[in-house]
């Protein structure tokens, strides 16, 4: 049997004119890695591109081959909050901060809709990615990053009908729409903290996909949606915080249509609780991220 | 002499099989056990050898090392899960190795499919860029090589029509344009070029010839021998995960094609049990002398294919077709036999050929069964046919036959 051991060369390294590839190229080294895994944001930048383009893909794919096309991104929260007047505000009569119920309701739905969106998306994304996992290598939270950020392109077209309705209601935003960026970004994390975790879970456990479903159903109604926050004394509104969507929505309501729900310790609870969902969210998906494309 | 730009150092990979292929069998554990781990790191060790010693573990790659200088194309060869692809997949970071160590220096791009991310509802152009991306391009490197690949491709007309509307001709071309100006520092490439029309794929591989020429480091993976020949100077042949030699490319082929053709000298088809087996096709063989069977072709001349077939369910209107394929997936020749009466039981199947003037290699037996229009069986035979014959005449064309050329002057009135 011809076993040849390959030489091993004795010269060193040399960096002459016939190697136009010298050695400052990068060195990637393959190893088993054991628990804890560092994030590498700094790859994760390098791959800006690929997220870009995933986004991209992600929003030109969503609505294709559909009759109402990106209207969808409107019917969605439009007929839940006819639904949510006629049935929580005509009918309940449910207290809404002296706002009108609907766009008090509206609101609220708008980021939410985002947020259940991107949770779902995101929750999906690995499994749905499955052929690009077993046959490519890129950093994989870039697949769960890129379909929680398409959804921005949603909450714009909502967020433009929410401004027509403040239109027809007369209700003028306050000065406090400036924190408007930093409460879509609290939801964002949110999302992604929860995306990061399910995606991740979904991988080896598909039950993550029926379960989905329940949850954004549950945390729409643990949310003050259909209802406010102002329902709660204190200082159980600030631990009604510890729901991240608590903050978010009753941001927007405080930004846009100047309620009393000011954002104060609630935010915080809500912006630490996010953080922390999101950074462990993080680790767990690297965590487990080496098996994924024996899995998945 | 040039440096190392790859060094792979005891490099193994286990992988679980069957059902209980998890440590954990529950969400709850798993959940627990990644909080607790770092607690407990004694405890998961020991599960871990333990599980070692089941039968339901397989090391796709057991040991492997080597290294791989600038500018080296290297070939790796070996028989369906000697480990090939898993290797590939351990440099290109898809899946983590069990134990040991690689390093490489460079830009690595890996070819283990081509058309990788392509969506169906988006344009041609869409997709060259999002595949582009995919494969570790800048956009700015695919925008710049655009009508190069477009021109590759034969698909200008087509290139803003979704791809669902593409022939799957079309859809591999474009596949393949994109890939083939991936120019990364280090290309590793699994058997892609098995798809696509001959002419087609004579175009790739004179597009990877190119790259390999420009002095990139390229590993390649392929069951043709005869592509490996042309295009690497060395040879890596893995069995069973192992490495079992590495060597100048002739020398690697011929030690796995002897390797081949001595396993499978020996008596063959009896080994196996026709009784228990699936039903459908069961084996196969070459029938030189009463009961002695192999999967080699040596010489030329007149030989005869058994092949094995066990039927459960009556069958009534029996169709049946063999395929000789090229181990990329070129069909060779193509026989069938039709209106089939089969009742329940072992039948054999023998045909009598007058010898196989094809060029010596490695090629696959495709057989189908059809009772009607419903599906009876259809798979590859394994293990491949060996042909193991002279070569006569060039590696262009499928046949490999003796020919005596003679030249001679005619006389002046003849012309």
């Amino acid at each position: 049997m011809p076993l040849t051991q390959h030489a091993t060369s004795e010269n060193p390294p040399t960096n002459d004119e016939s190697l136009p590839l010298a050695s400052d190229a990068p060195l990637i080294v393959i190893e088993p890695s054991r628990g804890w895994v560092p994030i590498r944001l700094r790859e994760l930048w390098e791959y800006r591109e690929l997220l870009y383009f995933l986004t991209w893909r992600d929003i030109k794919v969503r609505y294709k081959q559909t009759v109402l096309g990106a209207a969808w991104a409107i019917i969605q929260p439009f007929f839940t909050m006819v639904v949510f007047s006629l049935f929580f505000g005509s009918l309940a009569n449910m207290p809404s901060d002296g706002i009108p119920y609907p766009i008090f309701s509206y609101a609220a739905l708008v980021p939410w809709t985002f947020f259940a969106h991107g949770l779902s998306q995101s929750s999906n994304s690995l499994v749905g990615s499955a052929n690009l996992i077993r046959k490519v290598y890129f950093p994989r939270l870039v697949v769960p990053i890129a379909s929680v950020v398409s959804g921005v392109v949603d909450f714009v077209l909502a967020f433009v009908v929410l401004l027509g309705m403040m239109l027809y209601f007369g209700i003028v935003p306050t000065a406090n729409v400036i924190w408007l960026p930093l409460l879509l970004l609290l939801s964002f994390v949110t999302a992604m903290g929860v995306g990061l975790w399910l995606s991740a879970m979904n991988v080896q456990f598909r039950d993550v996909r029926y379960a989905v479903p329940f949850l954004t159903q549950f945390w729409l109604f643990a949310t003050p949606i259909a209802y406010s926050s102002s329902l709660l004394p204190q200082p159980w509104r600030t631990l009604y915080g510890l729901n991240p969507m608590v903050g978010v929505v009753e941001g927007f309501r405080w930004a846009l249509l100047g309620t009393e729900t000011a954002p104060g310790p609630v935010i915080i609870v809500s912006a630490l609780v996010a953080v922390g969902l999101m950074v462990s969210g993080a680790f767990y998906f690297r965590r487990v991220e080496k098996t994924f494309a024996d899995v998945v | 002499m040039s440096e190392s730009v790859i060094r792979v150092q005891n490099l193994s990979k286990r992988y679980h099989l069957g059902a209980s292929r998890r440590r954990h069998d529950t969400l709850r554990d798993q959940l627990a056990d990644a909080f607790l781990s770092p607690f407990r790191q004694p405890k998961r060790n020991r599960r871990r050898n333990h599980s070692d010693a089941q039968p339901n573990v397989l090391w796709a790659l057991k040991d492997v090392s080597f290294e791989v200088k600038r500018g080296e194309v290297v070939g790796i060869i070996g028989r369906n899960g000697a480990g090939k692809t898993t290797l590939l997949k351990v440099l290109s970071r898809i899946t983590e190795p069990t134990k040991g160590r690689a390093e490489i220096r460079g830009r690595v791009g890996s070819l283990l499919e081509v058309g990788t991310g392509f969506h169906r509802e988006l344009t041609g152009r869409e997709n060259i860029f999002l595949n582009g991306a995919i494969l570790g391009m800048k956009r700015a490197e695919i925008a710049y090589k655009f009508d190069e690949i477009v021109a590759f491709s034969e698909v200008e007309k087509l290139l803003d029509t979704p791809m669902k509307h593409y022939s799957t001709g079309m859809y591999v071309r474009l596949a393949f344009a994109v890939a083939a100006h991936l120019d990364p520092e280090i290309l590793l490439v699994d058997e892609v070029l098995a798809v696509g029309d001959a002419a087609f794929q004579k175009k790739c591989l004179g597009k990877m010839g190119e790259v390999a020429r420009r002095g990139r480091t390229v590993l390649f993976v392929s069951h043709n021998l005869g592509q490996i020949k042309r295009l690497c100077s060395r040879g890596l042949w893995l069995s069973e995960g192992m490495c079992l030699c590495d060597a100048p490319v002739d020398d690697a082929v011929v030690a796995y094609q002897s390797s081949l053709a001595k396993s499978w000298s020996s008596p063959a088809t009896s080994t196996v049990d026709a009784a228990k087996a699936e039903p459908g096709f069961i084996s196969w063989g070459i029938v030189s002398s009463p009961g002695v069977e192999s999967h080699v072709i040596h010489q030329d001349g007149p030989f005869t294919l058994k092949i094995l077939l066990r039927i459960e369910k009556p069958v009534r209107r029996g169709y049946h077709r063999l395929l000789l394929r090229t181990a990329d997936g070129t069909d060779v020749a193509d026989w069938s036999l039709g209106n089939l009466s089969l009742s329940r039981g072992i039948y054999e199947i023998l045909y009598d050929l007058p010898g196989l003037p094809v060029h010596p290699g490695i090629y696959r037996w495709f057989v189908t069964l059809w009772d009607g229009g419903k599906k009876v069986d259809l798979k590859h035979l394994y293990p491949e046919l060996i042909v193991a014959t002279q070569e006569y005449s060039g590696p262009k064309g499928i046949i490999n036959m003796p020919c005596d050329i003679h030249i001679k002057a005619l006389p002046e009135r003849n012309r």
